[in-house]
């Protein structure tokens, strides 16, 4: 079963599979044949360098300070990465949009941890229908979801006051754009451990069905919860698209109007919080929990 | 695994029961319950994704007023703009997830070969998955510092090539949307394609090894159709991707309304026209037709996939 994780995983998972399934085992030796390899270095050069070269260009272009007009270079400076602290604008959209992720990954697992248990102990015909309904946000662009959830944000916003104008309240949609991806994290834990009988031993031993999700499965879980938390924050500390249709000030929107105020403290901006997300990833796929213990094969190809 | 716990009663309210306790013997009263406790999730799913899909499938076939009306979808048909943002945004689409899933494929393979713990295999899912998830504006605004007119490889050329200003307003056009969307679709690609790929088996290269078979037999024979199915999934998701970004756009041509998504924005801001408040609606009815649509045919293909990589 546990096997199979990887590619079912993978499999189905938009955008959520690599990053979820770990590489495993050991790399043994391999034979392949030097064209294999010329080819396979050519790749990775050309289509790597493709896709660093603007991150370069970034880090250039953010360090530049006063042109020299005999040399025709620029001073390197490092005044557009210490001017970030001067926009409290931004610094206020950071903490915004760290609170919409903490309230996202929060009512995400609540909203998906006891039901999926649920449908794997109790309802296994409402599994299907639980997965296609948490799949369907990859069917409906945040776009049209904007159009459509008007109603409801007018409505929280003439009903609730305070809490009504908070951009907090985009939480409630990103907790269904995240569905999907943390979905696929959560499902392929569960897959992993014998969840049925897990909570039939506890709910034996008196348990009641909250200490058996927060005492036994959830602690059987852990990679998959991390997995799932980290895509939630990843994505909503990326969105764009809603908060800025319904004029909320989060990070994204931010760096968006900034970018036609000072081009070089955006791209000082994007440059930082790029590499912040990319350290997370990185050291989630390296010392995550469980990332060593699986084993994965490793495949050679017949020499050319 | 857990379809033997079916309509099981939870041991402990029963006295001295065992797994096998039950079974179908269950009321009907406690199987509903059972059905009860999924209620939350359907009703937050219900409200906040059915409801405004439906608000937004009700609004283009009505007037503001809440009369049935054709209107919506025939301006839709009837305006230039309209038709000439879906054409321009499917194009887009389709040039850029065939970009993405071939360069990403590409990419996958290089990957794959190396040490599956390697550092550079970790290295290069972590970046793709910042790449293709996280992007959006902080990667137009990286572009823009590459090719933009002030951008690096601008400057470069004309302080030492050229020795003129160049012009790079291609940048800002489709071609430059082409060349930054696919910073979002390889990278999606590779995260999206390598399991795939890690799925191919051992015993596939040796069988093929073993009856002569070498690279180019093992690809066209083996490899090549068991991948098709994932290649050809990915290629589809590629395409919603592409098809339903609008940050990415945004960023580089804040003024624009190209794109379907952008026209749909344009809408939402500009709802002062009178009697078109809900052509934007109309607008994204079809753009859920186009990718509900592309996602079933995903959906079928993955069916196919799953069925060699398991």
């Amino acid at each position: 079963m546990s096997g199979s994780v990887n590619t079912q995983l993978g499999a189905a998972a938009p955008g959520g599979g690599a990053l979820l399934a770990r590489p495993k085992g050991a790399g043994r030796g391999r034979r392949s044949s030097r064209s294999q390899t010329i080819a396979r270095y050519l790749i990775l050069i050309f289509i790597l360098g493709y896709l660093i070269v603007p991150l370069f260009a970034s880090l250039e272009f953010a360090t530049r300070g006063d042109f020299d007009k005999t040399t025709k270079t620029f001073g390197r400076s490092l005044a557009s990465f210490a001017a970030i602290f001067t926009y409290p604008n931004l610094i206020d959209s950071i903490v915004a949009s760290l609170q919409i992720a903490a309230l996202t990954v929060f009512g995400m697992l609540l909203l998906l941890v006891p039901t999926m248990v649920w449908t794997i102990v109790r309802v296994p015909r409402m599994r299907r229908v639980v997965e296609f309904l948490c799949l369907l946000p990859l069917a409906i662009p945040a776009i049209v979801i904007v159009v459509g959830v008007g109603p409801i944000y007018r409505w929280i916003g003439q009903n609730l006051g305070a809490v009504g104008a908070s951009p907090l309240t985009l939480a409630l949609i990103d907790i269904i754009l995240v569905l999907p991806y943390s979905y696929r994290a959560l499902d392929s834990s569960l897959r992993g451990i014998d969840t049925g009988t897990l909570s039939d031993a506890s709910r034996s031993l008196g348990a009641g069905w909250p200490r058996t999700i927060l005492q036994v499965i959830v602690p059987n879980i852990r990679g998959g919860i991390l997995s799932a938390s980290v895509l939630a924050i990843a994505l909503v500390l990326g969105e764009f698209t809603i908060s800025s249709l319904l004029s909320f000030n989060t990070v994204q929107v931010v760096i968006f109007l900034l970018g036609h105020r000072d081009a070089y403290v955006a791209v000082a901006v994007s440059l930082t919080a790029l590499f912040f997300a990319f350290a997370l990833l990185f050291a989630i796929a390296r010392f995550a929990p469980g990332a060593a213990s699986r084993a994965q094969r490793v495949v050679e190809e017949p020499a050319a | 695994m857990t379809v033997s716990t079916v309509g099981v009663p939870a041991p402990s309210e029963l006295p001295a029961a065992g797994p096998a306790f039950g079974g179908a013997g269950s009321s009907r009263f406690k199987r509903a319950g059972n059905y009860v406790a999924l209620i939350p999730f359907h009703a937050y799913v219900g409200l906040f994704l059915l409801f405004p899909t439906l608000v937004v499938a009700i609004g283009a076939f009505t007037t503001n007023k809440g009369q049935l009306t054709l209107d919506n979808i025939g301006a839709v048909f009837a305006t230039k703009a309209f038709i000439d943002s879906f054409a321009v945004s499917i194009q887009l689409a389709v040039v850029t997830a065939l970009i993405g899933a071939i360069l990403g494929a590409l990419l996958s393979w290089a990957v794959v070969r190396g040490n599956p713990n390697g550092a550079l295999r970790q290295l290069v899912v972590a970046a793709c998955g910042v790449l293709a998830q996280f992007g959006g504006v902080m990667l137009t605004f990286a572009f823009l510092a590459f090719v933009g007119y002030e951008g690096m490889l601008t400057l470069f050329i004309r302080d030492n090539i050229t020795h003129t200003r160049m012009d790079m307003s291609w940048v800002y056009s489709l071609t430059g949307l082409i060349m930054l969307y696919a910073y979002f679709q390889i990278p999606l690609m590779l995260i999206v394609f390598l399991p795939s790929l890690d799925g191919l088996r051992q015993e596939w290269y040796d069988a093929s090894a073993s009856l002569g078979g070498g690279a180019w037999s093992f690809w066209r024979h083996v490899g090549g159709p068991i991948l098709a199915p994932s290649f050809l999934g990915a290629l589809l998701l590629l395409f919603t991707n592409a098809f339903s970004a609008y940050a990415t756009a945004q960023a580089l041509i804040s003024q624009g309304c190209g794109l379907v998504t952008q026209q749909i924005a344009c809408q939402i801001q500009s709802e002062v026209m009178i009697g078109r408040e809900n052509v934007g609606k109309a607008l994204a009815l079809g753009m859920i037709i186009i990718v509900a649509t592309v996602m079933l045919l995903y959906a079928y293909i993955q069916r196919r996939a799953s069925r060699w990589v398991k």
